[in-house]
């Protein structure tokens, strides 16, 4: 599983390192996404609806996304 | 470069020319205090009395139900708490949607809250709400009639409908929608504001309706007549009474051009920019108002860009906001909070403006996305 590190960074920097590290992962694979700016919990899994990709779940400053496509 | 384009009517209309006509003639007029018992004191509260006839008559309320506060924030503020003194002995629960304004927030914050959530288009979870207000201990309920964030039009009527069945009073927060479009009857308590239709900033209306339990969360003389402290702006009340009554006139006309321009917008920003999210409802809106999402945008960036082009326009993304959270508008919606704009049209806001603003937002949106490396 890839994580990618976004502590300390300010949205939408989180997610624009979660689609660029979307491409490098399998199919099926997850990404963890480590993020404490207050849109992530928000802007991640509207990424996931807009891109076609799986929110699986967030706890906290984590974020888990799938690749489905 | 062309002229300054504000898009920025849902913060603040330009004065209307009635209004800045109006606000000349009465601070050589209308400066006394209504209050005293001489000539000028007289005067002003004809003046007083005259903007109050006006504003109550284009609402469908009479004048003894409505009073003038020194912004929405006061009168939307004055309504909650008020409203939630008057019924104590009902319970101290304030029912309330997830998309009000920060101000319906803050007062929610001094008693017990009961949120009631949104769809993706941000409309209200009516079971939801039907349940909340009929449950024990509710003394208030509210609605906004339109979010300035996403531009839904609320069922005001249903959710009145659920209050009354429930004996809760609802009070509507009108800011939006007054001036541009009807607001539905059956609430109890509603409020408006001034500089949204036209009129000076610092003239906020409260209504509440005969009948209606309320009590002043503020110290003073009378505590069951609804009335800010302090001498009224009555220069800026007469402005805000004319101003209402010109746009009044001219609100469905406007309403129907407007929202032309906003069903252009819509399409051609998601026809020409990519990964955008256009939010809030494409029918059941304001005529005036749509709000958009670019993926991987600094909404910063974005309307400070927008700023050197020349388009003054707003944003609910986090880092434009004092708080630095996102707009909870957004997220109540589970919208795409960042780079979001927000573009509320007026009564100068011409097609070529529309136009030009079009023309220039796929570049700007394109260059920041390649700075960010995307």
């Amino acid at each position: 599983m890839i994580t990618l590190d976004c502590l300390g960074q300010r949205c939408p920097l989180p997610v624009i390192k979660l689609a660029r590290a979307i491409p490098g992962v399998p199919v099926g694979e997850i990404v963890r996404v480590l993020a404490d700016d207050p849109a992530a919990a928000n802007d991640i899994p509207a990424w996931c609806r807009m891109k076609g990709q799986e929110f699986v779940a967030g706890h906290g400053h984590r974020f888990d996304v799938r690749r489905i496509s | 470069m062309g002229a300054q384009v504000y898009l920025d009517a849902a913060s603040a209309a330009p004065l209307h020319p009635v209004a800045r006509e109006a606000l000349l003639a009465s601070l050589a007029d209308g400066w006394a205090d209504p209050a005293r018992l001489y000539a000028a004191g007289r005067r002003a509260q004809q003046l007083h009395e005259a903007a109050t006839s006006v504003v109550a008559e284009i609402l469908g309320v009479r004048a003894d139900e409505l009073s003038f506060w020194p912004s929405g924030t006061a009168a939307a503020q004055a309504a909650v708490l008020g409203g939630l003194a008057g019924r104590k002995r009902a319970g101290r629960t304030l029912v309330h949607s997830a998309i009000e304004h920060s101000a319906v927030l803050h007062a929610a914050r001094t008693t017990e809250a009961s949120e009631v959530g949104v769809d993706r288009l941000g409309r209200l979870d009516l079971d939801a709400w039907t349940t909340a207000v009929a449950a024990p201990g509710v003394a208030l309920a509210a609605l906004i009639s339109a979010s300035h964030e996403a531009g839904t039009v609320q069922p005001v009527a249903a959710a009145a409908a659920a209050c009354a069945a429930a004996g809760v009073p609802l009070f509507v927060d009108a800011a939006q929608s007054v001036g541009r479009v009807p607001v539905p009857a059956g609430w109890s308590l509603l409020s408006a504001s001034a500089h949204k239709w036209g009129g000076p900033p610092g003239v906020g209306v409260l209504v509440v309706r005969k009948g209606v339990r309320w009590i002043s969360p503020y110290p003073q003389d009378d505590l069951y007549r609804p009335r800010p402290q302090g001498a009224p702006d009555l220069p800026a009340i007469v402005a805000a009474a004319a101003s209402l009554r010109a746009v009044t006139a001219e609100a469905k006309s406007e309403a129907v051009r407007l929202s032309a321009l906003v069903d252009r917008i819509r399409e051609r920003v998601a026809a020409t920019v990519p990964d955008v999210e256009i939010v809030g409802d494409p029918v059941q809106r304001l005529p005036h108002l749509v709000t958009f999402s670019c993926l991987y945008v600094d909404g910063e960036a974005l309307l400070h860009a927008l700023d050197r082009h020349g388009f003054a326009v707003s944003s609910g993304s986090s880092c434009t906001s004092s708080t630095l959270r996102p707009s909870h508008v957004l997220e109540a919606m589970g919208v795409l909070s960042h780079g979001n704009v927000r573009v509320s049209l007026h009564r100068d806001t011409t097609e070529a403006d529309v136009d030009r603003f079009l023309a220039v937002l796929p570049d700007v949106v394109e260059r920041i996305r390649k700075e960010a490396g995307m």
